[in-house]
């Protein structure tokens, strides 16, 4: 086991699976960084330090720095994956999915089925999401939901190093598309991570925490912000079932329903709108499946039905809080 | 030499200094952590903004870029009103919603600054064909930086325009980097936007953007030419980016002393300042008198914004036409 942070397990595992599999390949804005400029290639290495040292490694047609044309990034990795290679493109933002929308939403995500299941589309589209930051209604959004809603993608959001690892691992030896998001503000999470090869299914949720009073549901960073709630049920007795979906598509429908059969209590939280949301998407799925098993409503905390807006105080009132959080667990108890 | 009178230089030189001033004080004041988010400077780039909007009129539109601070001065916006939004707060010109990347007003036909890279073009073409529409002779303005020219949505824009004759004219600033990597690397025609303008059936002009009266002048034969009604154009104009892609880059793609002789030898204030006193046009004086009132207005600016009223968090969710929950 060594110790590292989101960061440095997603640069690590890229680093290992293209020395095992020479046909991965990455592209992307900057990934390289440096490109026709007098530092030369490498003098950035990455924005966001997921792709150091991996031009210098593996060379020009392995790790490929592409114009500003996410359109273009997107449909190359869909052509390269339909033609047996295995690429994995970084989206700099995730709010850029609206600029590349037709390539995964037409293109990659139906190939599979739309061609008759006689083709494989292996490319995997990092992408870094969240809010917190200041960065605003165009840098700040968590799209998992809308590509959740799209039949032919795999959705993933690790929250420690370990997931990190061991989901994109699965992701890089699938042959599926899959969108891999890396929150922003969790990138310096640190932990334990596993030697060697370490491979985690899709649709395996993580029980965080096992509490019985009520289950609570997250993805993404909003399973920090549900551990911290958690932290302070538990000194007053309030025990949590935390529940880290870890993959959105596929979901482990199995393992919220089992926590709901047994707590009747159900907090969904997701840094969205409210609207056809991952959270309305898990209030939906107990409502219908784990009726008689509720003894009070489903609650969703989301943001509200409104962009990401830039200021420090409407950030903070945009955002689920882990005091937002212990409120519905709260609300959710006192239900009568 | 131009035929400018001695109030439009003064006038132009102080819309530029005003904008190095903004720039240079967000430099020091985002050091100091109460400025958050993404915020990308327009320092050294200022003759092509004021270069261009000095022509425009309140009705002409403009849309702008994530660099768009020097936009938003030289158009009109209030640059009180644009400190205010920077630091986040209730009294700035969207309310705090916005921040850096997203400045608007709409009532000096400032359309909008763009996260995205490529996201204004099109809609330039919109407010071209309003302005078609109008009858009225008014244009609409896509600024776009070199990055821009490699997204499909800039590509569109431009043939949409040429096939409606509309009067959209497309300005390239070409700093050389798209965010870290060299404009040689990532533009496939390298130093030359203005071939894909012309590519798409447009008429072309390119200038020198560290030099205000080429900006001027090439931008007035453009001008001129839109507005008579010969469909869109094109400009590119050469220029440099003083500042990283944003606040906190390191830089390290820059070579040995770029930054010193790129602040030395195309500075397009001190190249404007030079040309105006060798031609006994300005006065060093007059100069220096626009530069001390431009730095008591930052000052207060900047003062004002700190001491400004956070938005009332009540007020998320407003202005999306719709309520739930």
């Amino acid at each position: 086991m060594a110790v590292m942070n989101i960061r440095e397990a997603i640069l690590s595992t890229l680093h290992a699976e293209m020395e095992r599999d020479g046909d991965i390949l990455l592209l992307g804005e900057d990934v390289v960084g440096g490109n026709g400029t007098a530092g030369g290639p490498e003098a950035i290495g990455g924005i966001w330090g997921t792709s150091t040292g991996l031009w210098e490694k593996f060379g020009p047609n392995r790790v490929i720095d592409t114009p500003i044309s996410e359109s273009a990034i997107i449909g190359a990795a869909a052509g390269a994956a339909l033609a047996g290679k295995r690429p994995v493109a970084e989206l700099m933002f995730a709010d850029f999915v609206g600029v590349s929308l037709d390539q995964l939403w037409n293109q990659m995500a139906k190939f599979r089925y739309m061609f008759g299941g006689k083709t494989k589309c292996p490319a995997v589209v990092r992408m870094v999401y969240g809010a917190g930051m200041q960065t605003a209604a165009q840098h700040s959004q968590s799209v998992y939901a809308l590509l959740t809603a799209m039949p032919g993608l795999k959705v993933v959001l690790p929250t420690t190093p370990a997931d990190a690892k061991g989901l994109l691992t699965e992701a890089l030896r699938g042959d599926d598309p899959v969108m891999f998001f890396e929150h922003k503000a969790l990138y310096g999470v640190k932990g334990e991570v596993p030697d060697g090869d370490y491979r985690i299914p899709f649709g395996q949720a993580r029980m965080v925490r096992e509490g019985g009073d009520v289950t609570v549901v997250a993805c993404g960073r909003m399973v920090n912000f549900a551990e911290k709630a958690a932290d302070k049920l538990v000194a007053d007795g309030i025990g949590v079932d935390l529940i880290d979906l870890r993959t959105t598509s596929p979901l482990d429908e199995d393992a919220i329903l089992d926590s709901v059969e047994q707590t009747g209590r159900l907090v969904v939280v997701d840094e969205s709108p409210p609207r056809c949301s991952l959270a309305a998407d898990i209030a939906a799925l107990v409502a219908t499946r784990a009726f008689t098993s509720l003894k009070a409503p489903p609650e969703m905390i989301t943001g509200p039905h409104a962009p990401i807006p830039f200021s420090r105080v409407l950030e903070r009132a945009w955002l689920p809080s882990p005091q937002t959080i212990e409120g519905a667990v709260r609300r959710t108890l006192a239900f009568r | 030499m131009l035929q400018l009178g001695h109030d439009q230089l003064l006038g132009a030189y102080r819309r530029m200094s005003t904008i190095r001033a903004f720039e240079e004080r967000l430099h020091d004041e985002i050091k100091t952590g109460e400025i958050g988010g993404f915020t990308h400077l327009y320092s050294g780039q200022e003759a092509v903004a004021v270069g261009i909007c000095d022509q425009l009129t309140v009705e002409d539109k403009i849309v702008s870029t994530h660099r768009g601070h020097g936009h938003c001065i030289a158009k009109g916006c209030d640059v009180k009103g644009m400190m205010l939004e920077i630091y986040g707060r209730a009294g700035g010109l969207c309310k705090g919603r916005g921040g850096s990347m997203h400045i608007a007003d709409l009532d000096v036909g400032m359309l909008g600054a763009n996260g995205i890279v490529g996201g204004g073009a099109p809609q330039a073409v919109g407010a071209a064909l309003a302005a078609k529409m109008d009858g009225n002779g008014r244009v609409g303005i896509a600024f776009s930086g070199d990055g821009a020219c490699n997204q499909g949505t800039t590509f569109e824009a431009m043939n949409l325009a040429v096939v409606t004759k509309a009067p959209a004219i497309f300005v390239f600033e070409n700093n050389h980097y798209s965010e870290h990597t060299g404009v040689e690397y990532a533009v496939g025609t390298a130093n030359d936007i203005a071939s894909r303008a012309e590519a798409f059936g447009m008429k072309v002009w390119r200038a020198n953007g560290c030099d205000f009266f080429d900006a001027y002048a090439q931008f007035r034969d453009l001008l001129e030419y839109v507005r008579a009604g010969n469909g869109p154009a094109a400009i590119e104009l050469d220029t440099e980016r003083f500042y990283g892609h944003f606040e906190g880059d390191p830089q390290r793609y820059r070579g040995p002393g770029e930054l010193d002789r790129i602040r030395e030898e195309r500075d397009c204030l001190k190249a404007f300042r030079k040309v105006v006193t060798d031609a006994a046009l300005l006065t060093d004086a007059e100069m220096d008198a626009v530069d001390k009132e431009v730095g008591i207005l930052i000052d207060e600016a900047v003062a004002q914004a700190r001491a400004g009223a956070d938005p009332d968090p009540a007020t998320v969710a407003d202005d999306v036409y719709v309520e739930y929950y």
